[in-house]
């Protein structure tokens, strides 16, 4: 659609990743209130999400400060909750990797769930759109995003009161990503690699630091890559 | 009670690290040609990330303490149905909240 400007894009974006608002909201809410629990003031709360912006990690860290595990401990353990980060890194690679240095540190800085899985949907959807329609609707993903994450641990090391149990938030979280990923299930080889993944990080829940994860990432990954492979020696087209 | 040194030292090396992660491929590699066994990988990677990522989550939900929850399980199942069959983002976030308020409510 050659109608589509940059700035278009970028409001796309911001479209797309609104609902977001509704996961990143309470998630970031209980962060303040569970820090301001376990003794951190306004300035630190906040300052662990505005540094690190990653909820799981940030949650991972503060519980072992918490239970007096080593400083070591709690922070290989948080970075090893992260390693995702560096699977979505590889995966934006394509689409950005042509921007220039800064901006390439900029998305890396904002890229967490939300923004990536957004992006790569919207990427693999438009496979026209140039570097500059890439970079505004990641920066229009992030818009809604991170500063609602500033916002509400701000908020909830304020107000330091929980969530009512009934609005059953801790189920947004899977909702969301689950309503991500159908719609990118096109072919066998993208349905194998969900299959897997999922089969994969069930069995291995078991291991500490969402190591389990790491390892159906990759299953998932070579999946999918097996598959694809597979079929075009088959002559079917994925 | 944590000690405010370490908490800072902390959030710096949580901060630091996970820049390093996110920016480790996008970085250093760039514009740079990846190779198309590489590529074909990174192809998969939302799809076989995400869905390992909420699967202990929709099975073992820490709000019923880690027990299968009935309409936790059908909430999902919704979600992901009427994601493949519209292939619409948001009709299958709306469709999985109203089947997981319902389920919630018929639980009681």
């Amino acid at each position: 659609m050659p109608t589509e400007t940059v700035k278009s894009v970028y409001w796309k974006g911001v479209r797309d990743a609104a609902p977001f608002i509704l996961v990143v909201v309470p998630f970031a809410l209980l962060f303040g209130v569970v820090a301001t629990e376990a003794g951190l003031n306004v300035v630190e709360a906040l300052g662990f999400s505005v540094v690190v912006i990653a909820g799981a990690a940030q949650f991972t860290a503060l519980q072992l400060l918490v239970d007096d595990a080593p400083t070591l401990i709690a922070i290989v353990s948080a970075l090893a909750v992260n390693l995702r980060m560096a699977m979505y890194s590889a995966s934006l690679t394509p689409h950005l990797g042509a921007a220039p240095l800064w901006q390439r540190a900029l998305v890396a800085y904002f890229t967490v769930d939300q923004s990536y899985a957004c992006s790569v949907f919207a990427f693999e959807a438009n496979p026209h759109w140039t570097l500059r329609h890439k970079l505004a609707y990641f920066f229009g993903c992030v818009s809604p995003i991170c500063p609602f994450w500033y916002l509400a641990t701000l908020v909830g090391a304020l107000a330091g009161s929980a969530m009512p149990d009934w609005l059953a938030l801790d189920f947004a979280v899977p909702i969301t990503f689950l309503a991500l990923t159908a719609p990118m299930l096109r072919t066998p080889a993208h349905m194998a690699a969900a299959l897997v993944s999922v089969v994969t990080a069930l069995a291995l829940s078991f291991l500490p630091y969402s190591l389990g994860l790491l390892v159906a990432g990759l299953a998932g990954m070579m999946t999918g890559a097996g598959t694809e492979v597979l079929l075009e020696r088959r002559g079917i087209r994925t | 009670m944590i000690e405010t040194p370490t908490l800072w030292f902390v959030i710096a090396c949580l901060g630091l690290g996970s820049f390093g992660l996110r920016f480790v491929f996008l970085g250093m590699i760039g514009d740079r040609p990846l190779p198309p066994w590489v590529l074909r990988h990174l192809r998969y990677t939302a799809v076989a990330v995400l869905p390992g990522l909420v699967a202990p989550m929709v099975v073992w939900p820490a709000a019923t303490g880690g027990q299968p929850d009935a309409p936790r399980l059908a909430a999902a199942l919704i979600t992901i149905g009427v994601g493949l069959v519209t292939r619409n983002v948001l009709a299958a976030i709306g469709s999985g909240a109203a089947g997981l308020y319902v389920g919630l409510y018929l639980a009681g």
